[in-house]
């Protein structure tokens, strides 16, 4: 059963660790507790639904309906992230460009992050639904028993929450000034990396023909499924054979975050 | 906000739009059974996108996967799937069903 728990646990890990981040990035927030649980519980509603409906979805589009699926999910996750990384986060730091009232001013935003909700839940429901698909076949083709199984789940799914754990408590050391700025560029690179996984999900459904061929082969370095290698994939989206496509997708959602950030930066204040 | 969004779906018809004009790639169908894969051994040419068509006739879900060729995908029990790879350079890829890792073993063989 330690294979179910090792296959549970890579599912969750990367979920685990992006609501982490977002609940370090959310911390001096009111009520962050309770629409971050929101997100979860949603993506978790979602995860049981969307693997269900995968007997039926599945045949759609000839037999592309879960890469249809997955893509939409994916581009949604990717405007979400977008969308905080360049407005609300130029927002903020405009409420927070007075540096005596930064702690203050991130708490009182008047808005919710309600991007990052929905960037949580379809996070949740994109790994959970593959779980929870997996966890269905484990236990009806199952040799040992449905209690070995469900134990290996749980054990699985508690070591990928004490990773998000484990990356919430270090960032929660970081001082309130430089939080903002860390977990800011942390979002901005799993942007990248969601933009990456887009085109990689686009190339595996045939959607897109040109720049899918792998551009280089790191595996031979850094095997994808080794402990660091699962865990760079979920943390920055290491991808051992990148494709042209994958590689221009992650560039250019960090170029567009960057550029925007810039663009919608707030004029510079007198020197106090 | 608009605009990206407009964007993205004007790409993603397009993408649609281009993958359906352009379904004249080679097709292979893998079976999968008692969580081996049928054949497991599949020639394809190198230098050109091919469809994989893995047809799972277990009951079980499985995940067809493949470091190399840089594919996953869930098939539930009894499903057919289409997974496109490729182009290729000759020489072999392997796969498995991550699922059933012990037994679903196989390689694609570009040549």
């Amino acid at each position: 059963m330690f294979a179910a728990a090792l296959i549970v646990f890579r599912e969750s890990l990367e979920a685990a660790l992006f609501v982490g981040i977002v609940a370090a990035a959310t911390r001096q927030l009111a009520g962050r507790g309770r629409w971050l649980s929101a997100g979860v519980s949603l993506g978790v509603l979602g995860a049981l639904v969307m693997a269900f409906a995968a007997q039926h979805v599945g045949d759609w589009f000839d037999g592309l309906g879960q890469d249809v699926i997955n893509i939409a999910v994916l581009s949604v996750a990717l405007v979400m992230l977008l969308w905080h990384c360049i407005w609300v986060a130029a927002h903020s730091r405009e409420m927070a460009s007075d540096a005596r009232r930064l702690g203050q001013s991130v708490q009182q935003g008047e808005r919710k992050p309600w991007a990052l909700l929905v960037a949580v839940a379809l996070a949740v429901l994109r790994e959970g639904a593959e779980t929870v698909l997996f966890v269905s076949g484990a236990i009806t083709g199952t040799e040992t028993g449905a209690g070995a199984v469900v134990a290996a789940v749980v054990f699985g799914v508690a070591l990928g929450a004490a990773a998000g754990l484990v990356i919430y408590g270090g960032l929660a050391r970081i001082s309130p000034r430089h939080l903002f700025t860390t977990t800011n560029v942390l979002i901005a690179i799993l942007a990248g990396s969601i933009g990456s996984q887009l085109v990689k999900s686009l190339a595996q459904a045939g959607f897109i023909e040109r720049w899918t061929s792998p551009l280089w082969d790191t595996s031979q370095w850094l095997a994808p499924d080794s402990a660091i290698g699962t865990l760079l994939h979920a943390l920055v989206g290491y991808d051992a054979r990148p494709s042209a496509a994958q590689l221009a997708s992650y560039l250019a959602v960090l170029a567009l975050i960057f550029l925007g950030n810039r663009l919608l930066r707030p004029r510079p204040q007198p020197v106090r | 906000m608009f605009a990206v969004r407009r964007t993205l779906s004007v790409a993603l018809a397009t993408a649609l739009f281009c993958g359906w004009a352009a379904a004249a790639e080679p097709e292979y169908t893998i079976v999968i059974k008692n969580h081996r894969f049928e054949p497991a051994e599949v020639k394809v040419p190198a230098g050109q996108r091919v469809k994989l068509v893995v047809d799972n006739q277990d009951s079980t879900p499985e995940e067809f996967e493949s470091h190399s060729m840089n594919r996953e995908k869930v098939i539930p029990g009894g499903k057919k799937a289409a997974v496109f790879v490729g182009p290729l350079k000759p020489g072999r890829y392997t796969f498995f069903g991550e699922y059933h890792e012990k037994t679903a073993q196989g390689v694609v063989i570009a040549e």
